[in-house]
């Protein structure tokens, strides 16, 4: 398929879904409340932006999330680069991982708000748990993966110690697949950063409770289509980043 | 003439549990002074061990590896090249070849010159800043032998370097490695699974036996190398060799 072909139906599938959309909302079999029309959010965001309010609100879960983000995404790949180095640290981690792996994010709410309060450390805390795992497992995953050969090669050409080894050979052999984590992990922060500002911290979450107990739910819709966009955003910033340092790959 | 490489019973063993697998034992190999000298044997004698012994990248569990090359900080004693090119894929072609530059007493301007001699010998010059995703097999390979000689080595050790490659690509890469090894007075040994490559690449042919590991005979190849490709004796040569290992393999089988 061309690349023009793709794009035009791209657009057509989009442009569809909204229009069978609006048709329906206009339709006057549902409420509006309860589906209110694509054509509603623009003035939505508007007013919202009038006030001060989308901004605000941007800014602030942007905040929580970049901490959270920066965080997991440190905690994960050094402590999954040490456990995939070091076999002694992968025995005594196999266990403990097994169990607080499953545990979801979001079930850590109440110890957030017991240790850190209604705060922005609270958000960012729970955001970073679902970032932490993901590259936790993904840099493991990555630096066990690291063809041994090139690390002979290495040796062979005189880099024998560690750190020589580590630089030369692990960490470049095992980029593609810490980014491809980090890269989950961008994904990831976005689906918790709303739960984590449903108890009160200030955010685009917040502002959505608040507004669908008002029952604006164009408002609803409008912080949905935010987050898509944001997270639309940054995914695309990092692929660009990401190419840049992968230039290698074909 | 002068021993480059000397190995005095030597013999490699690999931990399995609590016990010792012994690769091989006893072994006594030596490659002269600018001599070419090629290896092949019964799969799984362990010709590839020897070489990685030989780099130190494997300790000897018994016995010892003799090298005599000059200790100078320019250069590095050995260098080896691989049966798949193994280039690091995040370098380009440049510091892939640099590899065994970095962490030795060079310029950075002699770096570069002895980048840029290498890949000239190696037939890729100009090809510095590509990555080794856009070379072919035979390109690749070329780019591993430059790596090696761009540590300037006294001692190169080759394991079945052009294995993986296509016969044509294989036979214009041994003609090139006579040349390169005329031109660079290198001492190799060069570890083969194909018997008329040892023939016509090897000053000497080795012929390693198995279990234990043993060199079973030894070929001198006194053909002039203008002639090998078709003359008679050299034909007569690689006949020799191959009964030589049909024998080594029997033995292995009877006695195992």
């Amino acid at each position: 398929m061309k690349s023009s072909t793709r794009y035009f139906l791209s657009a057509v599938g989009l442009a569809g879904f909204l229009l069978i959309w609006e048709g329906i909302a206009r339709s006057g079999l549902l409420e509006t409340y309860l589906l209110p029309p694509p054509s509603t959010i623009p003035a939505a965001l508007i007013s919202e932006i009038r006030e001060g309010i989308w901004q605000v609100m941007v800014v602030a879960s942007l905040r929580h999330y970049t901490v959270g983000f920066v965080l997991g995404s440190v905690l994960g790949v050094g402590l999954g680069v040490m456990v995939a180095l070091f076999p002694r640290i992968e025995a005594s981690q196999a266990w403990l991982a097994r169990v607080l792996r499953p545990i979801p994010p979001l079930a850590w709410i109440p110890f957030a708000i017991i240790w850190f309060g209604i705060t922005e450390t609270a958000a960012a805390f729970i955001i970073s748990i679902g970032i932490f795992w993901i590259n936790y497992f993904t840099a493991m995953g990555a630096v066990q993966a690291v063809d041994k050969d090139l690390i002979e090669v290495a040796r062979a050409f005189g880099h024998r110690s560690f750190p020589a080894l580590l630089r030369k050979v692990i960490l470049p052999g095992a980029a593609p697949g810490i980014l491809s984590g980090l890269r989950a992990g961008l994904g990831q922060g976005w689906m918790t950063v709303v739960a984590a500002e449903l108890f009160g911290i200030q955010g685009i979450g917040q502002r959505m409770i608040e507004a669908s107990g008002l029952l604006a739910t164009n408002v609803v819709i409008l912080y949905m289509f935010s987050i898509a966009l944001l997270y639309g955003v940054s995914d695309y910033i990092f692929v660009l980043v990401q190419k840049r340092i992968l230039a290698w790959q074909r | 003439m002068a021993k480059i490489i000397e190995t005095q019973d030597l013999a490699v063993a690999f931990a399995e549990g609590d016990d010792h697998n012994i690769i091989f034992r006893h072994l006594n190999v030596s490659v002269e002074k600018g001599e070419f000298v090629t290896l092949v044997g019964v799969s799984g004698a362990g010709k590839s061990t020897l070489l990685r012994v030989i780099a130190d990248l494997i300790p000897p569990y018994e016995g010892s590896v003799k090298l005599d090359a000059a200790d100078d900080p320019t250069r590095r004693p050995i260098a080896m090249v691989f049966q798949a090119a193994l280039l690091m894929p995040w370098r380009k072609v440049g510091d892939n070849i640099s590899l065994g530059l970095d962490g030795i007493d060079v310029s950075a301007a002699v770096k570069k010159e002895r980048v840029e001699w290498t890949l000239e010998l190696v037939g890729l010059a100009g090809y510095e800043d590509r990555w080794p995703y856009q070379l072919s097999g035979g390109q690749r390979q070329r780019i591993g032998i430059a790596r090696a000689l761009a540590v300037d080595p006294a001692i190169l050790l080759m394991d079945e370097p052009f294995g993986a490659l296509d016969a044509i690509t294989r036979t214009g890469l041994q003609d090139e490695l006579l040349r390169i090894w005329q031109e660079t007075h290198k001492s190799i040994l060069f570890v083969t699974h194909d018997i008329e490559e040892a023939v016509y690449l090897g000053d000497r042919v080795l012929l390693l036996g198995d279990k234990p590991a043993h060199i079973v005979n030894e070929y001198r190849i006194n053909v002039d190398r203008q002639q090998r490709r078709e003359s008679e004796e050299f034909l007569h040569m690689v006949d020799e060799v191959k009964a030589g290992l049909l024998a080594a393999m029997a033995l292995n089988n009877g006695s195992g």
